[in-house]
């Protein structure tokens, strides 16, 4: 109870911007879960936040009663840090958010990470609780940050997928040399500061590991479970300093990051095991039962062709994906639609909630390209309308419009609902190769009469489909 | 060990009962959200735990003068800190304005 003491002995007006700091976090949280109040909740949690941060720098004291200094370094590092996330958000493209909120969630871990290093290196003699909670944050904050790091690596393209033979035993055995050193450490059979920094390497090797295998298209699941690693380790430091924000903050983050983690899988139609160690199923021979099935050529179509066919349709449905994303190509999409619409062509946008394996994240980025809200349909929406469609055009998108998820019991994806494409008159289908989507199974849909191939990155088909329509 | 395990939790009683009902009001809050928000409220919980930084400038103001490494360490976490606070919720922000902007039309 010694420690409730202290808590007590501390200034009444901290602990309550705490108690502010924790509610405003909840509200914040039970905000963003509604698409009206969501802004505000973003705002809410802010001001809790930074209310928190200036009342702990002028009310904290320590339990000798002396109050915190270095007040130009810790203003120095304050300024540097809001000038630099501040540009680095603003400046950020809609497209690459992912892998923005993937180094974010880093510099937490890290932060997390330097944390228990400090306190490690400045206190000689810490009691067995302190040490654990000590360890077990650097542990996971150490994870978040590397796992974080190759996200974001990945997602921006500088570190390609690898899979090295024998990973999950490799992984496994680094996971058990963690967890042996640190009871070594915790259990003071060491106190060697070389074995403490041991693990910091091999939880660094875990998380870098960890995320290695996994498929660039399923990171913003993983990146919400590291989301909720980090929360796990800022509660950690809640623990360390007897502080109620972080630890209520920390915790929330851990819990609702595990549960969005959860449910961002659930609509996908898929487990989190699955996801993380999918990577086995994406391999080459491993393509999935319809993989040795005997398909038939797909049918090319020349952009001539798609211009004169869509040129002379009626209505066209465009359904966004992953690809689209990739290639930056949503301004580029907007313009071909106002070409079409120009000519009379009736033009809407069937948007699968999971298009692109990030919810809502076509929404967001055709809304920047400034496409009306009413041209997006709803899965539901659009596959009623699918029936009056003339010509159907396929960005980048692959899984949400593979036939096998309502034909195939067998397929990995059997269950989740499509967009229908097929009744429409014509599929058109833009990709940069006949390689399969993420889950690794073929899509029967290529193959398929009514359906045209069109290779090529987004961007330059959408311009060139633009400059081609304005000779027809 | 065990005695020590146990005193560790007769004296931190409090913040373990916060930890458990944290836990459970976490998973309540988030169930019923839209699949378009969870990118967002991904983002905003990113930002959520950067409460870290609480403990980053506890560190920083009370490390000695003469002790470099850890004036040095500190100021490091607070910067690293800093950038997942306020990235995070201007991140959040943006992503949101799209929603609002599209609402609008």
């Amino acid at each position: 109870m010694e420690q409730f003491q202290e808590l007590l002995s501390t200034n009444p007006f901290l602990l309550l911007s705490y108690l502010i700091g924790s509610i405003t976090f909840i509200m914040g949280l039970k905000m963003l879960s509604h698409p009206e109040t969501a802004r505000k909740g973003n705002m809410i949690a802010a001001v809790g936040m930074t209310l928190s941060i200036f009342t702990t720098i002028f009310l904290y004291k320590n339990h000798n009663g002396e109050g915190l200094h270095n007040y130009v370094w810790i203003f120095a590092a304050l300024v540097i840090g809001t000038v630099v996330g501040t540009m680095a958000a603003k400046k950020v493209q809609m497209t690459s958010m992912p892998e923005m909120v993937s180094l974010f969630n880093g510099m937490g871990g890290a932060c997390a990470m330097l944390i228990s290093l400090i306190e490690y290196n400045s206190d000689l003699q810490p009691a067995a609780g302190k040490l654990i909670i000590i360890v077990l944050g650097m542990i996971i904050g150490t994870v978040s940050f590397a796992g974080s790091m190759v996200a974001w690596g990945k997602l921006n393209g500088r570190i390609k997928d690898r899979t090295i033979p024998g990973g999950q035993v490799i992984n496994f055995a680094i996971f058990g040399a963690v967890i042996f050193l640190s009871a070594m450490v915790v259990g003071g059979y060491t106190g060697n500061h070389a074995v403490f920094y041991a693990i910091l390497g091999f939880a660094a090797l875990y998380g870098i590991l960890f995320v290695m295998p996994i498929g660039g298209a399923d990171m913003p699941v993983v990146i919400s479970l590291l989301n909720s690693f980090t929360g796990v380790a800022a509660a950690f430091g809640g623990f360390l300093y007897n502080n109620p924000v972080m630890l209520t903050g920390g915790i929330l983050v851990g819990s609702a990051g595990t549960i969005l983690t959860i449910l961002m899988c659930k609509a996908m139609n898929r487990s989190l095991m699955n996801v993380l160690i999918g990577s086995f199923g994406a391999k080459p021979g491993a393509a999935g039962p319809g993989g040795n099935k005997e398909q038939g050529n797909a049918k090319e179509i020349s952009l001539n062709d798609t211009a004169v066919l869509m040129a002379y349709a009626q209505k066209v449905m465009i359904i966004p994906g992953y690809g689209l994303a990739v290639a930056q190509a949503q301004h580029t999409c907007h313009e071909l639609e106002k070409v079409l619409t120009e000519r009379g062509v009736e033009v809407s946008y069937g948007i699968h909630p999971v298009a692109g394996r990030m919810p809502g994240h076509m929404n967001v980025l055709l809304a920047e390209a400034d496409v009306p809200y009413e041209k997006l349909l709803e899965m539901e929406d659009a596959n009623d309308q699918m029936g009056g469609v003339n010509v159907v055009m396929i960005l980048g998108a692959n899984d949400v419009v593979n036939p096998a998820a309502k034909d195939d019991p067998s397929s990995p994806i059997y269950g989740m609902p499509i967009l229908e494409v097929e009744k429409a008159d014509h599929v058109i289908v833009n990709k940069r190769s006949m390689k399969p989507g993420y889950a690794g199974i073929e899509n029967e849909l290529f193959f398929r009469p009514k359906t045209s191939m069109l290779f090529g990155d987004a961007k330059k088909v959408l311009q060139d489909l633009v400059s081609e329509l304005k000779n027809v | 060990m065990i005695e020590q395990m146990l005193a560790f939790f007769n004296s931190n009683y409090h913040l373990i009962t916060i930890v458990i009902l944290s836990i459970f009001l976490g998973i309540e809050v988030i169930s019923r959200v839209p699949a378009v928000l969870h990118t967002p409220l991904m983002s905003g919980a990113n930002a959520i735990h950067g409460v870290v930084i609480i403990g980053a400038i506890i560190v920083m103001g009370e490390a000695h003068e003469g002790d470099i490494l850890s004036l040095v360490l500190g100021f490091l976490a607070v910067v690293l800190g800093t950038l997942n606070v306020v990235g995070g919720f201007v991140v959040t922000d943006r992503m949101l304005e799209m929603f609002g902007k599209k609402k609008k039309k």
